[in-house]
């Protein structure tokens, strides 16, 4: 029973983080003081077309339709939902057009995805393991040298860091391109060995951060889990340290590090998407940034409505699967 | 008696640094930093120019002086404000219970798991880089307010339960005056750390997003600083001074204030280990 609640609640939540992430990304540009139809219309003069008035004015009608401003403001809101979720159509994109706006990022999600995923998974695994080895052994010199690194790598945000190994690998010392380029057919030999060798600086800038963070918390978490009673008597029981370190310390340790990377996540996923964009990486962040240069209005859209979908369902993801984590959620 | 904390005292000697760089130092500038064409092009730095001349023709020190005032302003304001909002957010729901805390809470988390930087993104989209640092701002602050809504709300919940305030209670004080007397000095110093904290993240996500171009143009910040180190190809140039001040600066400035934050953070954990128990 109390399983089912869990799910429940979890689901409510996560119908609201969109509603209200939607609800947003609505109503900001219709309260911005500019009017978005004619910044559009302005940057697409000042580029050198020249038009006709009426052809002005055809342009303004298409654009106001375009964007979806068409009517009252309630009716814009459920046209905005519905194009969102019945119809999932962001229409073509102006920059690229007549290519869709699903296509387009159809196509850069994926690379979104697999850098996120493999870049925090790693972060986590690895930061957790070394923090709850330097908060079980806190007396050892390499628990503390390893805190003090983490210390002064943690508070250095993803762009700084994506800053300094584009500085380091890219042009002092020139061991990654400068621009990232994949090569062969998708998913062929030659494409993944390519696609993996460009993607290894984004990665490292999103790994090294949340590694600090993984580390000081759960080496902080396991320290003084350490010192609880019933480690004490596992220890005079006779358990091994392995034991002792995996199913006492670890299996208490990991609950609030599920449940903070689930609140992290957004946070995460702000930090990839400069990253994406300093290195050049095809991903989501990229293809909204180019949609910002080049006034792509319905990509921006497109690129932002599924960037939200996208955090709120991983987020989702990550606690649906604390049952795992913690049985009295899942045995109840 | 306390016992020095290292962390803490290195931390506040970094932020005093910045402090003189941003605080003080900016009205001493010789001319205004934003300015091109005042010096020769990409000087390395001399004793005339401490770290060099940008590819405009600014003076990089006071270019970096003066962005550092913006940075820390930015950072300052939101962190007073969402904190502020956050504190009495968190206290509400943790006190009140029943709806509002519902409320509340549901609000904070939506706010916490919704991404801000796209939101911010297509905001100074539409302004085309327009956008002041005001309006920067007070969309951080609508950003920032829930983690200490979170925190307070627990503390709020585990204080009702708490053996001081119900003595102060039972012994006839009123509610707002237990929040003054009992409450406000408990949570004052992690409001402190939260406050430090706040400022780092308002800096960092105003920086994130002047560093590609998104942020308020016609000022300088640090992230600014950056994106025209970017824009005029100070890497391909290997103008390393240019890139470098503001970068060493964001990561200096970042240690400075985590050092503080978690310092405060022990140090009241400390002085609770050896009061209460």
């Amino acid at each position: 029973m109390q399983f089912a609640k869990f799910v429940v609640t979890r689901i409510i939540a996560y119908v609201l983080v969109i509603w209200i992430g939607i609800t947003v990304v609505f109503f900001v540009p219709r309260f911005m003081p500019s009017d978005p139809v004619e910044s559009m219309l302005g940057r697409i003069m000042t580029r050198g077309a020249y038009m006709e008035a009426e052809q002005v004015e055809a342009m303004r009608a298409t654009l106001t339709q375009a964007f979806g401003l068409e009517g009252s403001l309630a009716e814009q809101y459920f046209g905005f939902f519905q194009r969102t979720f019945v119809t999932r159509e962001f229409g073509p994109s102006l920059s690229m057009f007549p290519t869709p706006v699903n296509e387009l990022i159809g196509r850069a999600l994926p690379w979104t995805l697999a850098l996120l995923l493999s870049s925090t998974i790693i972060a986590w695994i690895v930061g957790n393991a070394i923090g709850l080895l330097a908060g079980y052994k806190s007396r050892w010199v390499s628990s503390r040298t390893l805190e003090i690194i983490a210390i002064f790598v943690y508070p250095i945000p993803y762009y700084i860091t994506a800053l300094i190994l584009i500085i380091l690998f890219i042009h002092i010392n020139p061991i990654f391109p400068l621009f990232f380029s994949v090569r062969g057919e998708p998913f062929s030999p030659e494409f993944l060995s390519s696609a993996i060798y460009n993607s290894i600086l984004p990665a490292l800038s999103i790994v090294i951060v949340g590694f600090g963070w993984w580390v000081l918390s759960m080496k902080a978490l396991s320290s003084s889990i350490s010192e609880e009673d019933f480690v004490y008597f596992a220890k005079l029981k006779g358990a091994g340290e392995g034991r002792i370190m995996t199913a006492y310390v670890l299996r208490n340790a990991i609950l609030p590090q599920v449940t903070v990377l689930a609140l992290q996540i957004g946070a995460i996923f702000n930090g990839a998407l400069i990253t994406e964009i300093l290195f050049g990486y095809p991903g989501l962040g990229t293809m909204t940034y180019n949609a910002v240069l080049q006034a792509d209005y319905n990509l921006l859209m497109g690129t932002i409505t599924i960037s939200i979908i996208a955090v709120a369902t991983s987020t989702l993801i990550i606690d649906l699967l604390y049952p795992f984590f913690d049985p009295r959620i899942r045995q109840r | 008696m306390q016992r020095s904390n290292p962390r803490l005292t290195v931390g506040i000697v970094v932020l005093a640094a910045f402090i003189i760089l941003g605080g003080i130092l900016p009205f001493f500038s010789p001319e205004d930093p934003r300015s091109w064409i005042k010096h020769p092009r990409n000087e390395p730095p001399s004793a005339e120019h401490l770290l060099g001349t940008t590819n405009l023709g600014q003076d990089t020190f006071w270019l970096l002086s003066y962005a550092t005032q913006n940075s820390l302003f930015i950072g300052v304001f939101v962190a007073f404000f969402a904190t502020l909002i956050g504190v009495f957010a968190g206290l509400a729901a943790g006190f009140l219970g029943g709806i509002p805390d519902r409320v509340i809470t549901l609000l904070a988390d939506v706010f916490i798991v919704v991404p801000s930087l796209p939101i911010l993104i297509l905001m100074s989209s539409l302004l085309q880089g327009r956008a002041s640092l005001i309006l920067i701002s007070v969309i951080l602050i609508i950003f920032n307010w829930p983690w200490p809504a979170r925190q307070m709300r627990s503390i709020a919940l585990s204080m009702r339960e708490r053996q001081f305030v119900n003595t102060a209670r039972f012994s006839g004080s009123g509610t707002l005056h237990i929040l003054a007397e009992e409450i406000v000095p408990h949570i004052f110093s992690w409001a402190m750390a939260n406050f430090v904290n706040t400022v780092l993240v308002a800096i960092a996500t105003e920086s994130g997003l002047a560093v590609i171009g998104l942020s308020s143009l016609e000022e300088a910040t640090l992230g600014t600083m950056i994106y025209w180190a970017l824009q005029h190809q100070a890497l391909l140039g290997q103008r390393w001074w240019w890139i470098g001040s503001p970068v060493v600066a964001i990561i200096l400035l970042f240690i400075g204030l985590f050092l503080i934050s978690t310092g405060i953070s022990s140090l009241s954990a400390e002085r609770r280990g050896h009061g209460d128990a």
